[in-house]
């Protein structure tokens, strides 16, 4: 059985960014996933936002880690080579009723130590976002707000961590965990096992019933459906800014934001459901996204829509995150909720801080490097250097995806690299190829074909995103 | 550029990275050959044809159905066979061409980027260009399908590729959203490959596909297409378990209580194709919004002097025979371009009233006969076509039946142009 000094359950960006804070000391670290890829919860189908921090109640956890995470988020983007933009988010409002709401939030704001929030009127908010719904009539300006991939942060934080040392372990569901003294022993359901001193429970909306493991009852996690629409790059230029309406119990409302690949998102819904896994979208979700939209904008493009899908977000049971030790060898890090990603980098550092109260030793990784080669490099390289890098490199020189031009040099670049991609959909997440306007229609059979030949598997074996999800069942007569 | 001839196939040695050429031309489909060898034929010989695959023809390599050819040859070819018509003549008139590679960006005044593994990135500078890069196929998430995202949903064109190409099956029992023409033939082809097809759904009361495919592809094999239905949700978790279908009402929303479960593991959609036209927009031409594609005049040439454009960039055809021609006439064009031939340079715009929907072209420069191609919105029985001069009836002809999965045209003679009161000539459907 391997020991470890660190068990992190869960590969989302609560882990990831965790993993990676920690895989700069000398640790032994392992990452265990129930999935066959990282990133496949709530990390991968959410808003997308670094979020300015004005929203959560002043004194919460969420209100401090979340201005410190997002204050952090451009430089750890930098060095993990993650698409960011710092485009500002606006929070609209359509009444006298919404303006005194859109105060209240300034006032908070600027208790959380949010920077240069500010409130407008009509004139100037149709000038910086003139596809707005004329019926809007004021807004609050928040410049820290930023959009960033989601997915793209997490595969490269667990990408990083693993580089300088970390283990992941992918098909691991935890199915018991055991106290021997001075470790935790934790149960894969297929039989597996590992040891570990300190456990730290991200398990995102499973994470009440890891915690339950250990005998931790104080938790419970209400999975809450968001649906999103997602638009064609066409009409990434369609707002500016995150345009938010003004909140509602349930959350920040429906969205439409530019993403950081240039595409235009909607959504989310908020509604709480009892299954964990249902990652369906519902008719009645999808219509309330588009009429929300229509209302904020009446001319948002709908016609352009490419996918939609749905995220659960991981809602606790104290309206906080829930991010506190259990005796004195485990740590829960739940109900991470919005706005968990904006707050991911601080909550690495605050769980390193309980790690060191529980009495784990820092002593730094001297081989650590804090960099990580972006999946897009290639793209933003110069027209000179993309000649050189494609003589030296020639599968760049062979486009696969025509929607996104990815090259098959970048397919195999995801195969190989920490963490591989093993299927469809991890090449997608982390290429692009397949996320266009044709949604994979026609890269989908030379990415089949290139995942094959890579593994050296069966064609029949490749699968959309493990298990039983085979592209093809078999040959043909 | 230096050319070497090796077994018959050209290869191009690129010694530096800036190219000239008379005519380059995008996509080696069935609009790109056509087009060359028209060039060809009005005397251009610097063509170069960029191809993103591994060999010429587009997408008739997988279309390994007959059905091919009855306009143009006059007898019924499968898609690789009508290709090799063509790629026959590419290489009889020894055009070059350039295969496994993209072309990455194009420019207003017809500057091209490519790429390749063997010749890298390079530059392509053009006295014209053709546009012959063809569609794309709509994709599920623009349907905005509610339920799971299970493996198992592939459009028509994928699956047909995995079929014919690769020589694997997606599934074994089939439904499929859309009566398109290659859902039709899918619906055939997977039947014939032991799979069950067990509906085809189709939210429209007709079909969008050619008649002769609904008699030979689903008659023949009593499989059933359902009109006015749709897929409502998609079931399955990790592999498609089976869809929810329902009725549609006359503003194609679900009918309650109308839904229906089936059971299969693959769903093929046939709901529609995109004119491919990135490179297009790239360098600023303008689009129609109804087909998609260019706009474009009798000669298909853009709104960019020396760039034209043909096949299913241009709009979606239903047969590749009219490809060709249209091609042809593309390529005709371009030569007459290069060459510097000059006409008298007219002004007369196609209006369509809503129930046709659109004409290619939508302008003519020429007083000379222009076959003119046209859609109708809707299917319209024992109507007439008829073209206007302001109010002044000008041509009508008659048809029992107009559908808007069957291309139409109508001349528009010289006659016509010259005795034109106006600007604008309109198209309606009585």
């Amino acid at each position: 059985m391997q020991r470890y000094d660190i068990a992190i359950i869960g590969a989302g960006v609560v882990g990831a960014m965790i993993a990676r804070t920690l895989s700069a000391y000398k640790l032994k670290i392992c990452i265990l996933e129930k999935e066959n890829d990282v990133s496949m919860g709530a990390s991968k189908a959410n808003s997308a936002i670094v979020h300015a921090g004005f929203d959560a109640a002043v004194g919460s956890l969420k209100a401090k880690l979340n201005v410190r995470g997002s204050e952090m988020m451009e430089d750890v983007a930098r060095e993990l080579g993650v698409k960011y933009k710092r485009v500002g988010s606006l929070v609209v409002g359509f009444s006298e009723d919404d303006r005194k709401v859109l105060e209240k939030l300034l006032e908070r704001g600027i208790e959380n130590g949010v920077k240069d929030l500010r409130i407008i009127g009509k004139e100037e908010l149709h000038e910086i976002e003139p596809n707005l719904s004329d019926e809007a009539s004021s807004a609050l300006v928040a410049p820290t707000g930023a959009i960033i991939c989601p997915y793209g942060l997490t595969i490269a934080a667990i990408g990083n961590a693993m580089d300088n040392g970390a283990e992941l372990m992918c098909d691991f569901e935890v199915s018991d965990i055991t106290d021997v003294g001075d470790a935790y022993e934790i149960k894969s359901s297929d039989g597996q096992t590992v040891s570990a001193s300190k456990v730290i429970n991200c398990a995102g909306i499973y994470s009440d019933k890891i915690a339950a493991m250990v005998g931790d009852n104080s938790i419970s996690i209400t999975p809450r459906r968001g649906e999103y629409i997602l638009l064609d790059r066409d009409c990434g230029t369609f707002f500016n800014h995150t345009v938010f309406t003004v909140p509602t119990p349930l959350g920040k409302g429906i969205l439409i934001s530019p993403t950081a690949d240039g595409n235009l998102i909607l959504g989310p819904t908020a509604e709480n459901i009892d299954e964990k896994d249902d990652r369906s979208t519902t008719s009645s979700g999808l219509a309330a996204v588009t009429a929300a939209a229509k209302k904020d904008a009446p001319n948002v493009p709908l016609n352009k829509a490419i996918t939609s899908f749905t995220g659960l977000r991981a809602v606790g049971n104290t309206g906080d995150f829930i991010i506190r030790p259990f005796g004195d060898k485990f740590i829960n890090v739940a109900g991470i909720e919005s706005p968990g990603l904006s707050a991911a980098p601080a909550i690495a550092l605050y769980v390193k801080d309980i790690l060191a109260e529980l009495g784990v030793k820092f002593t730094e990784n001297e081989s650590f490097n804090p960099i990580r080669k972006s999946y897009h490099f290639f793209k933003e390289l110069s027209e000179d250097d993309k000649r050189e890098y494609i003589k030296a490199h020639p599968a760049f020189g062979k486009i696969v995806c025509r929607c996104e031009t990815i090259s098959e040099g970048e397919i195999i670049d995801a195969l190989t690299r920490n963490p591989r991609a093993t299927d469809i959909d991890g090449v997608k997440r982390r290429t692009r190829s397949g996320m266009g306007r044709c949604q994979g229609g026609f890269c989908m059979p030379s990415v089949t074909e290139i995942i094959a030949r890579e593994y050296g598997c069966p064609f029949t074996t490749v699968t959309k995103n493990g298990g039983d999800s085979v592209i093809n069942i078999s040959k043909t007569k | 550029m230096e050319l070497i001839f090796h077994r018959k196939v050209l290869i191009i040695v690129m010694s530096t990275n800036n190219k000239k050429v008379q005519l380059a031309i995008i996509g080696g489909g069935p609009a790109g050959m056509s087009a060359a060898v028209a060039a060809h034929e009005a005397g251009v010989r610097d063509i170069l044809i960029l191809e993103r695959d591994q060999r010429l023809g587009g997408i008739l390599p997988q279309c390994i159905h007959n059905g091919f050819g009855l306009h143009r040859f006059g007898e019924e070819l499968t898609g690789p066979e009508y290709a090799r018509r063509y790629s026959e003549l590419v290489r009889k008139y020894e055009i070059p061409y350039m295969l496994n590679t993209t072309v990455l960006s194009l420019t207003r005044d017809r500057k091209i980027t490519a790429v390749s593994e063997s010749e890298g990135l390079f530059n392509i500078e053009a006295d014209a260009v053709i546009l012959a890069m063809g569609c794309r196929e709509r994709p599920r998430g623009a349907l905005n399908i509610a339920g799971s995202r299970p493996a198992g949903i592939y459009s028509a064109g994928t699956a047909q590729k995995f079929v014919n190409m690769k020589g694997y099956l997606p599934g074994k029992s089939v439904v499929i959203l859309g009566s398109g023409d290659i859902g039709l033939i899918m619906a055939r082809r997977m039947t014939l490959e032991g799979a069950e097809v067990k509906a085809v759904c189709e939210l429209m009361p007709y079909s969008g596909g050619l008649a002769r495919n609904i008699e030979q592809c689903l008659n023949d094999f009593s499989i059933p297409l359902k009109f006015s239905h749709t897929v409502v949700k998609i079931h399955g978790e990790k592999r498609l378990s089976g869809v929810t279908i329902a009725a549609v009402d006359e503003n194609r929303r679900p009918i309650e209580g109308s839904e229906e479960f089936i059971e299969c593991d693959t769903l093929l959609l046939s709901v529609g194709l995109i004119p491919e036209n990135e490179l297009t927009r790239g360098a600023d031409i303008e689009l129609d919004s109804v087909t998609g594609g260019a706009k474009v005049d009798q000669n298909r040439q853009t709104d960019a002097e020396g760039i034209f454009a043909c096949g299913n960039v241009l709009h979606v055809h239903d047969l590749v025979d009219y490809v060709s021609e249209e091609a042809a006439i593309a390529g005709k064009a371009a030569a007459d371009f290069i060459f510097g031939k000059k006409s008298e340079k007219i002004s007369i715009k196609l209006n369509c009233d809503g129930k046709v929907r659109y004409t290619v072209p939508r302008v003519i420069t020429e007083a000379k006969d222009v076959n003119v191609y046209f859609r109708v919105s809707n299917v319209f029985r024992d109507s007439y076509i008829v073209v206007k001069d302001g109010e002044n009836e000008i041509f009508r002809r008659k048809k029992i039946k107009f559908a808007p999965g069957e291309m139409e045209t109508v001349k528009i003679t010289e006659a016509m142009i010259k005795n034109a009161k106006g600007d604008t000539l309109s198209l309606s459907i009585e």
